[in-house]
């Protein structure tokens, strides 16, 4: 029998658990609601096990602090909301373009501006793919529990550094500040994964930017050492130097995008429930999910056809899986917190061959299963 | 004697640099590597951290652990890094525009803690890499492609605004006493605590065309009948002193450094060792 800690606990605090319990020794953040439980649990917790905790001057610095933090070695992770969502977005691209592993966590408040700044909102999904500028790989995962908060936080930090790539994690207010029981897994129980580092027989042959044979990113040495390389979020050549050369240029932005897009298999997760014989499913994520499914549990008790797909990593989006739902002509709902976001990416991959619905709500309100059970009866 | 710190502190394949003839910022790159080598600093242990801008160039060409970021971020980003692994020497290069303008924030914040980073100052008293617009640093009525009419702007003097926020050691030099600049990048290094030097250098290609100044000979001309080392103002009148600007050392003092106080609560609260 496993000696497992039962606990109740906060979205919030489980997102700090399953990061200490992935290995974050690093946090460095700006406060802000919904998301302040986070830096105030990182800095009681983080010197207890010799990591380190600093509070920025502003998001901006909170970003590049934690990127700075994990280019010395150490899994480094940032938490914020909204406002501070968008202040992060420079340097999120400045990680992904110089391959730097770290998580951002953005518990979701009602935007636009401060907005409301105590209630739940789904509004930042498309900003966690499109929010830095130009093309970069985005990996983002949405818990739907507080459980689920702690394992897909250890998830953030093994896709960051597998993956060498900032990940992020969606929370909103529901979850962030829902308080549930949960059985905190021993640390042997939990799958862990380090970046993959140079050898030190490798000091004088090192390029920082070169992908050896059979792996998916290059290896990643530590400032201090030996490895005296270069980080810049220009584009650069194998060694990590600028470069101006359209060949280059090409073929780092064309590789960073593949090797996410070549691993979805590994990155996407999901689930679904009561799919066979399903003439219409709703397809949710995070705190909506929750709505979702016991409007999808009303609806069965009333005969209804619904099938439940829970999005569990948001980007990148299983195309896959959603093209087969829509070719078996099921139909679509998705309920957000906002006005129809990631019913745009349904609508795009489904590309009319199914019918997609969108339920939306940014009163400040999470949508009950009363309001997505209506929408179903609407729709079928 | 030169080439020998070039080769042994620069990574030859990347030169020559981008910069203009002329332009100030290589002799206070040059001037940062021999004030290393004097120390005897281990080059494993040194990382250099850079924003954006001509001056931020500077770190892609040393052999060091070099980290060049996003504008205005360098302070931040090295902030990370030094809290991260406290036995790295962290050394900034910034700009002007980049440390007192976009970064001027991190710059108070940065100084307000005494972390021990060293930060060098490029001041050109110009934008530089984006062509001649005005910074915090020009001074009033000067000229910029985004001040054709002159300046209004009043200039920053980046020594004072960080020791008002917190510095330990504040000291000016020029591209053209280099000598003293040496010592003066030497003993910032020392410092254990924020330490910034402002390093005054030149940018014939758009401050100096802008302003008439001349050549790039003429402009560090400028600089060696303009500065006046602090020690030998105090003992000259004040007619003297018009129209001149100050150099040398303004502040050397110690004060707790922020990642030793941080590593005490470690030591003191850690459990798992
Ligand atoms: C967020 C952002 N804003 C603006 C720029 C454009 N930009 C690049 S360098 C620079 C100014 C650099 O001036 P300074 O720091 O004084 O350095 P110098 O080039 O003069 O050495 C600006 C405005 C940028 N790269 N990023
Ligand atoms: S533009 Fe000015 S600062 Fe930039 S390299 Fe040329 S002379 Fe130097």
């Amino acid at each position: 029998m496993k000696n497992r800690k039962v606990k109740l606990m906060q979205g919030n605090e489980a997102c700090v658990e399953g990061a200490l319990a992935a290995g974050m020794k690093f946090y460095a953040g700006y406060p802000i609601t919904p998301s302040t439980e986070i830096a105030e649990i990182c800095s009681q917790k983080l010197p207890l096990v010799g990591g380190k905790f600093i509070q920025m001057e502003d998001e901006i610095a909170g970003m590049a602090a934690t990127i700075g933090g994990s280019l010395a070695g150490l899994k480094s992770m940032t938490a914020t909301s909204g406002p501070g969502f968008s202040l992060k977005q420079e340097n999120i691209g400045y990680a992904a373009l110089a391959e730097v592993p770290c998580v951002i966590v953005d518990v979701q408040r009602a935007g636009p501006s401060t907005g409301l700044p105590t209630a739940p909102s789904q509004g930042d999904i498309m900003q966690a793919k499109w929010g830095t500028h130009g093309d970069h790989p985005v990996i983002a995962l949405s818990p739907t529990s507080v459980k689920e908060t702690f394992d897909l936080t250890v998830k953030c930090f093994n896709l960051s550094e597998k993956y060498r790539t900032p990940v992020m994690l969606m929370l909103d207010e529901i979850v962030g500040h829902m308080r549930e029981k949960i059985e905190i897994p021993e640390a042997d129980e939990i799958e862990i994964y380090d970046r993959k580092k140079p050898t030190q027989d490798e000091v004088d042959t090192y390029k920082a930017y070169r992908v050896n044979e059979g792996e998916i990113v290059p290896a990643m040495a530590s400032f201090g050492e030996g490895f005296h390389f270069h980080v810049t979020g220009l584009m650069h050549d194998e060694f990590g130097f600028p470069s101006n050369d359209a060949d280059t240029a090409d073929k780092l932005l064309r590789r960073i995008m593949n090797k996410i897009s070549d691993n979805v298999d590994d990155i996407v997760m999901f689930e679904e429930e009561f799919m066979e014989d399903a003439e219409m499913v709703v397809l949710a994520y995070g705190g909506t999910y929750r709505s979702a499914r016991s409007a999808v549990k009303k609806a069965r008790a009333m005969g209804l056809k619904v099938g439940l797909f829970k999005a569990i990593t948001i980007w990148p989006f299983r195309e896959k899986r959603v093209i087969e739902i829509a070719k078996d002509q099921k139909k679509i709902l998705v309920p957000e917190l906002n006005l129809g976001q990631y019913v745009l990416e349904v609508e795009r991959i489904v590309a009319g061959k199914t019918e997609v619905h969108s339920l939306g709500k940014v009163n400040g309100e999470a949508i009950t299963p009363d309001e997505i059970l209506a929408k179903i009866r609407e729709v079928l | 004697m030169s080439s020998q710190l070039i080769k042994n502190n620069f990574r030859m394949d990347r030169l020559p640099h981008i910069w203009c003839p002329g332009c100030g910022h290589g002799i206070i790159m040059r001037s940062m590597a021999q004030a290393i080598q004097n120390l005897g600093l281990d080059k494993q242990k040194v990382c250099i951290v850079s924003g954006i801008g001509c001056s931020s160039r500077a770190p892609g060409y040393m052999d060091f652990n070099t980290l060049h970021t996003t504008h205005g971020r360098a302070l931040a980003f090295a902030t990370g890094v030094k809290l991260a692994n406290p036995e790295l020497k962290v050394i900034v290069v910034t700009g002007d525009g980049d440390c007192s303008a976009i970064g001027g924030n991190h710059l108070i914040h940065t100084a307000r803690r005494n972390i021990d980073i060293t930060t060098i100052v490029f001041n050109n008293n110009i934008y530089g890499m984006t062509g001649g617009q005005y910074s915090p640093t020009t001074p009033t009525n000067d000229f910029g492609t985004t001040a054709p009419f002159g300046n209004i702007d009043k200039a920053f003097d980046i020594c004072k605004l960080v020791d008002g926020a917190g510095a330990t050691y504040v000291a000016r030099g020029t591209a053209y006493h280099v000598n003293q600049l040496t010592k003066i990048i030497e003993k910032a290094i020392s410092n254990i605590g924020f330490s910034l030097v402002d390093a005054i250098s030149i940018c014939p290609t758009y401050y100096g065309r802008k302003n008439k100044k001349g050549t790039a000979v003429q402009m560090m001309n400028y600089l060696k009948d303009s500065a006046v080392d602090t020690k030998v103002a105090e003992k000259l009148p004040p007619e003297k002193l018009e129209n001149k600007f100050f150099i040398g050392e303004f502040k050397n003092t110690t004060e707790p450094e922020y990642t030793e106080e941080y590593m005490k609560i470690i030591k003191k609260y850690q459990k798992e060792r």
